[in-house]
């Protein structure tokens, strides 16, 4: 295996015992970088079009190489010195060009802030950086996060599949995914508004938490729905998703919905058994809606096959090490899950986008103009995208005096029922009891570029299996499980109490290290076997 | 099948509604954008609209955040204190126009009154 395939957990053995350098670790992740992700994304670029473009996984906006070369060496210097740098020394990893980091362009994928270069540094990369972990670039995403594709970036080409690049990464922490699963760094930072890190990870073939509200500071994240977001991590195994996670959560005097609830030791538990604990199943996540754009409806179908089956047979395996599986687990409420996120999700953006100016920071026309107003006019029609135009116009629509409907009231309550529904379930002392609940992640394999961005209700509804979690606050995980007869991974989903992250974790790692030796664990995305 | 006439009749967002949203948003938009924004907007109202349909009781409250933030877990606030922010020189070198170390706004449209 090459070192930029190794997880980040034996990286940091190898760096912290002198086994290897972290500038090795580094010189050989930035080979693969450049041998399988093409061309970075670029405002006012062309798509992909060319043989190479089209088989590369484009999952950069900016690669910091330079800023990362001192950080390796850095790190070489303590170990040289006989200091721990932390338990991610040496550890390659990309954020989503959603966080900020001093010096270094923070794009959110749009025009809008394509000259914007941070003043300041997230909290989360200042933690990643404090335990040795090194920052090699920025990756792609939906233009300030709005999608489930990667696609609505203005940076292009848009980000790859690496199982097959005629396929999306998902979304929006699609660069995050991609980059993850193509060895391209061990760890990513996403953020997770409606499903925007279970999504790809789900897409992409690789790991990646939510963790509750709260439970990780979003000090230093280009906001998009306040109430919503959750900055998290991807990798390639549970593991570490753990080490990552203890990293970066904890309270932040800088973010006061950052809680104050004690981080526990996740790698400690990591490994304990799963004999007794309750996992439910709910058929509320076996069934799809979708929007039929000919009659303009929603509409139910059962979840696709291979994808119900592969969540069974996680049932199946956990039932093997002893879990409880509880079925028909009511969750009333899911339903509302997509309408309760349009409205909350596009209030919450149209009053985070109107700090768009062209007067502060950021991209401001060059056209002339005559006053204030017909700047801001000027410089977002110029400089915003499809997404950040609509969620601005819906969220006006649905939040101002004058054409108040109620909906923004009615989707505050029906929040408060979709988590009344999780609290239902995870009583300790009610009638489920449960400890997780497993779910499919996505609706649907990774689908085509191109297939479905433009409709922007399709795309909505391909979070309806991760928005509710949002919605209550609570933490998901997502895992890779297998593959579709395409050969497009398939991911499950736990989902669990607040803080409940570690017990989450604990059960991916069952899942994994039960099915550690099964052919499809074997299974490499096909563009990093070509080009090696 | 509904026919584009038929859609129409059911729009929320109608092209007065539509021009009015446009203009809170201080939106400009190229000659083929509106149609499509505003069929989107549309179509996400067929979503929306389902929330008409939840039975909701009257003493059913409102949820700001789903994860309860309690005397326990929430941190104090701030002090309420001014404090000089250490990146003042990097945010203002940010600004597409500076007079005098402040960020210059234009014009602000307005009428004058008789």
């Amino acid at each position: 295996m090459k070192i930029c395939d190794l997880p980040a957990y034996s990286i940091a053995d190898l760096v912290r015992t002198r086994q290897i350098s972290a500038v090795e670790v580094l010189e050989k992740t930035l080979e693969r970088v450049q041998s399988v992700d093409g061309r970075p994304g670029e405002v006012d670029a062309s798509e992909a079009q060319s043989e190479e473009d089209l088989n590369r996984i484009h999952a950069f906006t900016l690669v910091t190489e330079e800023h990362a070369r001192t950080k390796a060496e850095k790190i070489d210097q303590m170990v040289k010195a006989g200091e721990d740098p932390g338990p991610l020394a040496g550890v390659p990893y990309t954020a989503k060009d959603i966080f900020t980091v001093k010096g270094i362009p923070a794009t959110a994928g749009s025009k809008i802030l394509s000259n914007y270069v941070a003043p300041y540094t997230s909290t989360v990369v200042e933690r990643m950086d404090e335990v040795g972990a090194v920052m090699i670039g920025k990756v792609n995403l939906d233009e300030f996060t709005y999608g489930s594709s990667s696609e609505s970036s203005a940076f292009k080409p848009v980000p790859r599949n690496p199982w097959d690049t005629s396929r999306v990464t998902g979304g929006s922490s699609g660069g995050s995914a991609a980059a993850v699963a193509a060895g391209e760094g061990a760890i990513s930072l996403g953020t997770d508004t409606g499903g925007s890190i279970r999504h790809p990870a789900s897409f992409c073939g690789v790991v990646g938490l939510k963790p509750t509200y709260g439970r990780v500071s979003r000090y230093g994240l280009i906001a998009f729905g306040s109430s919503l977001d959750c900055p998290g991590p991807l990798a390639r195994n549970v593991t570490d998703i753990a080490l990552a996670l203890k990293a970066i959560a904890g309270q932040d005097p800088r973010d006061n919905t950052a809680a104050m609830v004690p981080v526990p030791d996740y790698l400690a538990e990591l490994e304990k058994d799963i004999r007794g604990l309750r996992i439910g199943l709910s058929e509320e996540f076996f069934r799809v809606t979708y929007f039929d754009t000919n009659t303009v409806e929603l509409k139910e179908n059962p979840i696709d096959e291979e994808i119900h089956s592969a969540i069974l047979s996680v049932a199946g395996f956990l039932a093997q090490l002893g879990a409880d599986i509880v079925i028909d687990v009511p969750l009333p409420y899911t339903k509302y899950g997509v309408p309760t996120y349009f409205v909350i999700s596009r209030v919450e953006a149209s009053s985070n986008l109107l700090r768009y100016d062209g007067v502060k920071y950021g991209y401001r026309t060059e056209e002339p103009f005559t006053d204030l107003r017909e700047l801001y006019r000027t410089t977002r029609g110029e400089a915003f995208g499809v997404e950040p135009k609509l969620r601005m116009l819906m969220g006006i629509y649905l939040s101002a005096a004058q054409f108040d409907k109620g909906y923004y009231q009615q989707a505050l309550k029906a929040r408060a029922l979709i988590r009344s529904d999780f609290d239902t379930i995870f009583d300790p002392k009610g009638k489920y009891r449960l400890d997780a609940l497993l779910t499919p992640t996505t609706p649907s394999t990774a689908f085509p570029i191109g297939s479905v961005y433009g409709d922007s209700v399709i795309m909505q509804y391909s979070d309806q299996l991760t928005a509710t979690t949002n919605h209550a606050g609570i933490p998901g995980l997502s895992i890779p499980v297998g593959f579709d007869k395409e050969g497009l991974p398939i991911g499950a989903q736990f989902l669990g109490p607040d803080y409940s992250e570690g017990l989450l974790l604990r059960l991916g790692r069952a899942f994994e290290k039960l099915t550690e030796n099964e052919d499809w664990r074997k299974e490499r995305p096909p563009l990093l076997s070509d080009n090696e | 099948m509904i026919d584009s006439e038929e859609i129409c009749m059911t729009d929320k967002i109608t092209p007065d509604v539509f021009k009015r949203l446009v203009d809170l948003a201080s939106l400009e938009l190229k000659e083929d954008e509106g149609e499509y924004l505003r069929k989107e907007l549309n179509n996400q109202m067929v979503s929306i609209e389902v929330l008409e349909s939840i039975p909701i009781e009257a003493e059913t409250g409102t949820a700001a955040h789903g994860v309860p933030y309690t005397g326990e877990n929430s941190p104090e606030p701030r002090d309420d204190v001014s404090r000089q922010d250490p990146h003042r020189l990097d945010i203002l070198a940010q600004a597409p126009e500076l007079e005098d170390g402040y960020i210059v706004v234009p014009d602000i449209s307005h009428e004058e009154l008789d």
